[in-house]
């Protein structure tokens, strides 16, 4: 396999003259999805589906590159000798599986990916090829994501426990907010939600790509530093940073939730202080991964990031040959 | 155990006690007898499984995965019982949405307590393949032992008075007479019974506690109402003498009878007394540092018994044999207490070494002012007793009062802050505080103590602020700030330490003021500290 290298900026398709999510400014950028440590602004030209360019135009403003290429789900397009293609991949609005084909060799990069439901993205695609890229975030069997309708219910649950307390969640801006807000409403929660500032933009530009989220309102407070009466028994999303900020005493006592797959730890979520551990994960769970895997049967797989021994030990008890890319710069604190 | 399972749930992600109890005497009042004694138990910690390790565990992990996956696993999550209940494969035939008909707490506390070491890890893997992950996790916890869900005993019997609306102190009383799974108790709770009794056996009885004094108290004193003792700076301890032995126990009632051999000597004298346990001998009292290398030690040499000797010094008598005399006024009880201990003393020669806590006499208040500042280092102020009060379990108002000496203060540097908890955890809330020395690049600040109290919540604000616009290092939740405020700390006592790295030791620093004014080159110097260090420390 010769014609695709790391070098400093990451996975390099050298007869493309791309890089895949690259880490380092670079001419051709492939993207697979918009959290930040994979779509990076200062490149020439990305190209990615629809979806991704307007979260990074959100995110960086219109001039994040000269060339901005679209390329859906399904399309392909020609670089050198190379077919490029996108396939969706669970992951966020917008989220791809990256299909480079070269000399009746396919690779598949398949970014950020899960298998679970979710109402604010299309579903993981199978599709067989020689070389399969996957990350091992939750690379390990301790981790087995419930299902999420159920976490959503367990939520409820506790809330009608105590109808005046605030509900805090704690959830990632891009992608993790906006499948909580959908779940929510799924599941029969209509009350406007209250969201911190970072999620505005990006909750518009669901809504624009036609993502139910209901009434969404900004959680502002009058009287900086003091609880909000307005805020009392509703529930509120921010950043997982802001939770523990000035920003959070404009809540009088809220119950403190974080969504995230690292939630399933119990001495993680206590650590954050978190009262109720909401198991959402946009990554595959260890199930997921190794049922990904077999169901794409490559010829061999190469693990990009996370618990990369782990998912390598299992492959190979498998049968199936694997390797690490160790691929390092890529976030999991979006998780 | 599925109920249980959730129970311990709620319990440890709740950061409030309130919600913890609230969670706790719920349960109790609706979980079936006897697998809330059962749960009580395990709680509580007074449930073990000797026979059950920890090495059963790890075998049965590498088992289901592998040794690498278990070791991987292991080392990310940090617990064993918490990374075997997520890494154990869900069974196909359960899913873990019903309860398991067999997995009822107290069925398998009894299994595990009648399966011989040999049999326990099939047992074990059986449990777990009907289980689901939070009732693998409880399983596993109760029977490594455990628990680790931030329930105390003391919280554990508030809840029980909570549930079956109760007195604390009547539970607090019998509580030492009763083992798992408490039928009597729960027989008692539900008026099936009458109360236990502790019939004949040395059990602890709860004691009786101080508050701070009340500045009101000053107006209208009159020195004979009062039982003026010194407060000596030992550890509270109980002597019980009863048929079946003698033991002490400490203030929460922990049998810490195996660190002191010496004193719980066979005794011809029946009954309870109440006193300090103090290092050295009634004739030259040891510091409180002598007395921390005899505390919480399982065994004791003969030479340890040599080179740090202790006794009690006697301050009430709660009874003599089987009579009661906790109602009496102190006044009646010093009396008994006088008498009883110079017969324990006539009567038998190689008796536990005791003696009596001397009474004082002042003509006013201010007085007493005067005297604990004179007083020895070892005491750390005087006790004001009523001298009609009974002896009431618990801090009751209005009865025993302690009047501390003068705190000592030291202006010490912020250096280090982190986040507080649960209302505070949004608030830089707890401090270290250094003081100076003379090091190899010129002077250089040394921590000295930590402090998280005594500040108005204006000043939490102000300091809160300051820290996050002055932090210039990061360690984890810890951050260093800069070496720009410092504070007026107030504390009771100061000892040499070797685990510090100032080379002391604070007792009880808090904040007295922010001194906004004071530059941080102006604040004390570790030399300037050691001076408070009592001489017979040195």
């Amino acid at each position: 396999m010769d014609w695709v290298k790391i070098d400093r900026a990451g996975l390099s398709i050298l007869p493309a003259a791309a890089h895949i999510d690259p880490l380092a400014k670079v001419q051709v950028a492939l993207i697979t999805h918009g959290h930040a440590d994979h779509a990076r602004p200062g490149h020439h030209q990305v190209i990615a589906t629809p979806e991704t360019l307007a979260i990074m135009a959100t995110r960086y403003g219109d001039d994040f590159a000269e060339i901005k290429t679209p390329l859906r789900y399904g399309e392909k397009l020609k670089l050198g000798d190379v077919h490029v293609g996108m396939a969706p991949s669970g992951h966020i609005l917008g989220s791809a599986q990256i299909i480079v084909e070269y000399q009746n060799t396919r690779l598949i990069a398949a970014g950020d990916y899960k298998r679970k439901s979710d109402p604010t993205c299309a579903a993981f695609e199978i599709v067989p090829c020689d070389i399969f890229i996957t990350e091992a975030t939750f690379g390990l069997p301790v981790f087995r994501h419930p299902d999420p309708k159920a976490e959503i219910e367990r939520l409820l649950k506790v809330k009608s426990l105590f109808p005046e307390r605030s509900i805090l969640i704690g959830a990632y801006a891009l992608g993790k907010a906006q499948r909580v807000i959908a779940l929510l409403r799924a599941a029969g929660y209509n009350a406007p939600i209250y969201i911190h500032g970072a999620l505005q933009n990006l909750c518009n530009l669901y809504q624009e790509y036609g993502v139910e989220l209901g009434e969404l309102r900004p959680a502002t407070s009058t009287n900086r530093g003091k609880p909000s009466q307005e805020l009392e028994g509703a529930i509120i999303i921010a950043p997982p940073s802001a939770m523990n900020t000035v920003w959070a005493r404009r809540l009088s006592d809220p119950l403190n939730v974080f969504a995230s797959g690292w939630m399933q730890v119990r001495q993680r979520a206590k650590q954050r202080g978190v009262e109720f551990p909401l198991i959402l994960s946009d990554h595959a769970d260890w199930d997921d991964l190794l049922a990904t895997i077999e169901a794409v049967n490559p010829g061999e797989v190469w693990v990009t990031h996370g618990r990369e021994d782990a998912l390598i030990h299992a492959c190979q008890q498998r049968g199936i040959s694997a390797r690490a890319l160790s691929l390092i710069g890529y976030d999991e604190a979006m998780e | 155990m599925r109920r249980f399972s959730e129970l311990l749930e709620a319990l440890i992600f709740s950061p409030r006690r309130t919600v913890k109890l609230a969670h706790l005497s719920g349960w109790l009042r609706e979980a079936p007898h006897p697998d809330r004694g059962w749960g009580l138990a395990g709680l509580t910690g007074d449930l073990s499984f000797s026979h059950v390790k920890a090495g059963v565990v790890r075998e049965l992990a590498s088992e289901v995965s592998s040794p690498e996956l278990f070791a991987l696993s292991y080392d990310f999550v940090g617990d064993l019982a918490e990374t075997v209940a997520l890494l154990w494969p869900a069974s196909p035939a359960h899913d873990g949405t019903e309860a398991a008909e067999d997995l009822r707490l107290s069925a398998v506390i009894a299994s595990l307590a009648d399966t011989p070491r040999a049999g326990i890890k099939p047992l074990l893997a059986g449990y777990m393949d009907r289980a689901n992950v939070a009732e693998r996790w409880a399983l596993l916890k109760l029977a490594t032992g455990g628990m680790r869900v931030g329930v105390s005993g003391r919280m554990a019997r508030t809840a029980l008075a909570h549930a079956f609306d109760r007195d604390i102190a009547e539970i607090e009383e019998i509580w030492p007479l009763i083992s798992p799974p408490y039928d009597d108790l729960f027989d008692w709770l539900e008026g099936r019974t009458k109360r236990p009794e502790a019939e004949g056996r040395a059990v602890f009885r709860p004691m009786m506690l101080a508050h701070p004094i009340d500045e009101g108290m000053q107006e209208g004193f009159v020195p004979d109402d009062w039982q003026i003792e010194w407060k000596w700076d030992g550890a509270r301890i109980q002597l019980v003498s009863a048929e079946d032995g003698v033991r002490l126990f400490s203030r929460t009632g922990d049998d810490v009878s195996a660190s002191f051999p010496e004193l719980v000597t066979e005794m011809k004298w029946k009954g309870v007394l109440d006193g300090e346990l103090l290092a050295g001998t009634p004739e030259e009292v040891g510091s409180f540092n002598d007395l921390q290398q005899r505390l919480n030690r399982k065994r004791v040499t003969s030479r340890m018994q040599k080179d740090f000797p202790v006794f009690i010094r006697a301050y009430d008598i709660l009874f003599l044999g089987d009579k009661d005399l906790r109602n009496l006024p102190l006044s009646q009880r010093r009396t008994w207490l006088e008498t009883e201990v110079t017969r324990i003393e006539t009567d038998q020669k190689d008796a536990p070494k005791l003696d009596l806590s001397a009474c004082l006499t002042v003509d006013n208040f201010a007085s007493l002012q005067v005297i604990k500042e004179q007083a020895d280092p070892r005491i750390e102020g005087v006790m004001l007793k009523k001298a009609d009060s009974p002896y009431i379990a618990g801090r009751p108002k209005g009865h025993w009062f302690k009047l501390k000496r003068n705190p000592k203060h030291a202006d010490l540097v912020i250096l280090y802050a982190q986040r507080g908890h649960g209302k505070r955890s949004s608030f830089y809330s707890d401090y270290t505080l250094g003081a100076w020395r003379d090091g190899e690049d010129g002077p250089e600040l040394v921590p000295v103590c930590k402090a998280y109290s005594g500040f108005s919540d204006t000043e939490l604000r102000q300091l809160d602020k300051f820290v996050r616009a002055h932090t210039i290092n990061r360690f984890g939740p810890v951050r260093e700030v800069e070496h720009k405020i410092v504070v007026e700390v107030a504390f009771d006592q100061l000892h040499n330490s070797k685990r510090h790295k100032s080379g002391i030791a604070m007792r009880f620093p808090r904040f007295h003021a922010i001194r906004w004014d004071k530059p941080a080159e102006e604040a004390d110097n570790v030399a300037y500290l050691k001076r408070f260090i009592p001489d017979k420390d040195v």
